[in-house]
């Protein structure tokens, strides 16, 4: 059972250009991997080099931070929507 | 917050002014007074800045600072509503410190015009009892929330990208901070350029008005404040989310162990120093002037805007074959055969990315052309549009 992941603006054009996405998976963790191999634009923006979510990319199940459950292990339900929200300065400045 | 509103009290014109106000309970004669006894500092007079000064100039704050040191543009006008067209030119502060004073002379603005740095946010963000971050770069960002952290003042957050803006309010008493959330900035290659950027002029009303209520709830000390919670708002599909925060312990500024208890150089912690550096050597430059002798000449040249089709339609330089950056790498095959290579974009930073790509790709002769179409439209054509 896939569930919806909502994508943010900036990272919308790694993402087939969509603001919601379906993925599979049993946990955050392995659902971001069936994720970022259906595009894989999007890895290089949600992992380091070491595979490592990145410390500017927060991901969320419904409206809670998985950094404050079970990480990549938390387990995903039918229905949980998965968020990934990364930081936002502002569109105003090319740097 | 001090409480010596017990020494001021309001005139009959304030009265009249605020009756609407006065009227309602959760507001009321001591929560207008607590309002002018207030001080707000808001960080930047531009999309978010500008509704937020109106506004708390509207609703009676009694003194709002304002730094910026910037001078209106046009291109501001399409949201920096507290700024007007016979302003271009003119100093923001200037034109906001007359349109505050216009809507309420009661209002003390004191303006500050310097750019908020690490050796001078600290003694501005003293005088004031809330922050407001109306900035659009990550070093200004974590700047403002490690001095609020640093100064216990609250933090009211705003941020906007194309239509989705964020909200929430930051270091407040036992609430989380910006870097609770996002311990550490992008690196600035993982930042959207302006070719992903632009924004909806309204979006910063919306997030801007969400920010000076969150001011003045803290200021009067009513309703449930923005604090652990943050909101995403996306005007497209006009639908607010909120998310859980939490105070991190580990938080490296308001944790139990911080490791950061003085302000840092945040230019460096963005690595924002560096990209400059590494925009590309001047043997991969080419300036406008070398451009138009080249299509002067009627040399063979080929010229490769990096744009988005958005932007080629306002402007372009005739003769420029239009591929974005996001989709030269699959692309590359029609560059094939090419000799001499001019990139360019709006100003040269995704132009040096597409440089860079295909110098590896094989593509020896492609150079970057300095400072853009913008520098073409300055110093070459300025019958084109800028933007």
């Amino acid at each position: 059972m896939a569930n919806k992941v909502l994508i943010p603006t900036p990272l919308r054009v790694y993402a087939g250009k969509k603001d919601v996405v379906e993925a599979e998976g049993n946990t955050v963790g392995e659902l971001l991997q069936n994720l970022t191999s259906q595009y894989s634009e999007l890895r290089n923006h949600l992992y380091n080099d070491d595979g490592k979510l990145r410390s500017f990319v927060n991901v969320y199940i419904n409206d809670d931070d998985i950094r404050y459950l079970e990480k990549e292990s938390t387990p995903v339900k039918d229905g949980d929507t998965i968020s990934i929200v990364p930081s936002v300065a502002g569109g105003n400045k090319e740097w | 917050m001090v409480d010596n509103t017990a020494e001021i009290g309001l005139s009959n014109e304030e009265v009249a002014r605020y009756s609407r106000h006065l009227i309602m309970p959760e507001v009321g004669l001591d929560g207008q007074l607590k309002l002018k006894a207030a001080s707000v500092l808001c960080v930047g007079a531009g999309g978010l800045g500008s509704p937020v000064a109106l506004y708390l100039a509207a609703a009676g704050v009694g003194r709002i600072g304002i730094v910026d040191f910037d001078v209106v543009d046009y291109s501001n006008l399409q949201r920096q509503v507290i700024h007007g067209t016979p302003d271009v030119g003119r100093p923001k502060l200037d034109s906001a410190r007359d349109r505050i004073n216009a809507i309420n002379p009661e209002v003390t603005v004191i303006p500050h015009n310097v750019a908020l740095s690490s050796g001078n946010a600290l003694e501005l963000f003293r005088d004031y009892d809330i922050i407001v971050d109306g900035t659009d770069n990550f070093p200004t960002r974590y700047l403002v929330n490690d001095a609020c952290v640093i100064s216990g003042k609250p933090n009211v957050y705003g941020s906007i990208f194309r239509f989705e803006g964020q909200a929430s309010v930051f270091a407040a008493k036992n609430g989380p901070c910006y870097r609770c959330l996002y311990p550490e900035p992008p690196p600035p290659g993982l930042v959207p350029s302006c070719a992903e950027g632009g924004v909806l002029g309204i979006l910063p009303g919306v997030v801007g008005t969400i920010q000076a209520t969150e001011a003045v709830k803290l200021i009067i000390g009513v309703g449930e404040p923005l604090i652990n919670r943050f909101l995403i708002y996306d005007a497209l599909r006009m639908r607010f989310r909120e998310l859980k925060l939490r105070k991190d312990v580990d938080c490296p500024v308001c944790g139990e162990h911080p490791t950061v208890q003085e302000l840092i150089d945040y230019e460096q912690f963005c690595g924002v120093t560096n990209v400059v550096e590494d925009e590309g050597s001047d043997q991969q430059d080419a300036t406008v002037e070398d451009l138009k002798k080249l299509i002067d000449a009627k040399e063979n040249i080929f010229v490769l805007d990096v744009r988005e089709p958005q932007e080629y339609q306002i402007c372009n330089i005739p003769g420029s074959t239009l591929i974005p950056l996001g989709d030269l790498p699959k692309r590359l095959s029609e560059l094939e055969g090419q000799g001499e290579m001019i990139v360019h974009c709006k100003s040269g930073v995704r132009s040096g990315k597409a440089v860079k790509l295909l110098h590896e790709a094989g593509f020896k002769r492609a150079k970057n052309l300095r400072g853009g179409i913008l520098a073409w439209i300055k110093q070459i054509d300025p019958s084109l549009p800028s933007y």
